[in-house]
């Protein structure tokens, strides 16, 4: 029998992946594929209650799921954003290791 | 939804997750996130989310990781060479995240709601999309169309951002 702690145990590991893919990698491209990792870990928490939450019809609670297809929306466009910042610091600075850039002004 | 299922689509989400920030190569680890992410549909599948299974397949193993592929692929990034470690930093780091992970743990642990199974689902009359749909298009319009507003200026931007400045 799967329980609710079961997939809220899962996205708590998969967000400490991210989390710690974040604290420990010095490359930008892999920090940034740590925060989807992230990202994801909550909408997985997101869809578990939402389906936990089953109205008096039998119905899973769709806000959540709502929530969740905002989430990857936002997400998209954070990674086209972002991937374009890291292009154009690559371009100004033939890096995309964090410890190369400690400067704030080029 | 079996054990058997959620278990083995847990244990390819989290082994690929984890191997998106062992490996050392870039491209090795979005492709591991593709892995990751088909494991993460496969739940939402399992939580009966069939809308944003495939959603989660079509635009992350789909369009953000030809993103990541291309972009890795452009800057010509190779396996990065070891440096030295800082250790104090790195056992720092790795020390947050544990803590983080067991306070998690704690405060689902004391959640009594954690321990109860899932109601039974209702057999579906109209499938969830059609929901998804009435919900997005109903009671949040209007974060539905700030959302296609945050599209726009995303889009502009990233032209903005990877124009060559004329010199």
């Amino acid at each position: 029998m799967v329980t609710l702690g079961d997939y809220l145990f899962v996205s708590g590991l998969l967000f400490t992946l991210g989390f710690a893919g974040v604290l420990l990698r010095r490359n930008l491209i892999i920090i940034f594929m740590s925060l989807e990792l992230m990202l994801n870990a909550a909408n997985l928490s997101l869809v578990a209650f939402s389906r936990f939450r089953t109205n008096s019809l039998g119905q899973p609670n769709y806000d959540g799921q709502v929530f969740v297809f905002f989430i990857i929306t936002v997400a998209a466009a954070e990674v086209a954003v972002g991937l374009a910042i890291i292009v154009a610091l690559y371009r100004a600075r033939r890096t995309t290791h964090v410890e190369d850039i400690n400067s704030l002004k080029f | 939804m079996s054990p058997f299922f959620f278990w083995t689509a847990s244990a390819l989400m989290l082994v690929f997750g984890a191997a998106v920030i062992i490996n050392r190569n870039p491209v090795a680890s979005a492709l591991s996130l593709v892995v990751s992410f088909l494991g993460l549909a496969a739940l939402f599948m399992s939580l009966d989310a069939f809308f944003l299974g495939i959603i989660q397949v079509l635009v992350y193993a789909g369009a953000v990781m030809v993103l990541f592929l291309f972009i890795i692929m452009l800057l010509d990034l190779r396996a990065e060479e070891r440096r030295r470690i800082n250790f104090v930093a790195f056992a720092g780091g790795a020390a947050v995240a544990v803590i983080f992970f067991g306070q998690l743990y704690l405060v689902i642990g004391h959640l009594h709601q954690a321990k109860l199974p899932f109601a039974p689902l209702a057999p579906m009359q109209v499938d969830d999309v059609h929901r998804i749909g009435l919900l997005l298009f109903g009671s949040y319009n209007l974060p539905f169309q700030i959302i296609g507003v945050l599209i726009l200026v995303a889009t502009i931007g990233v032209i903005v951002l990877s124009k060559r400045e004329l010199h």
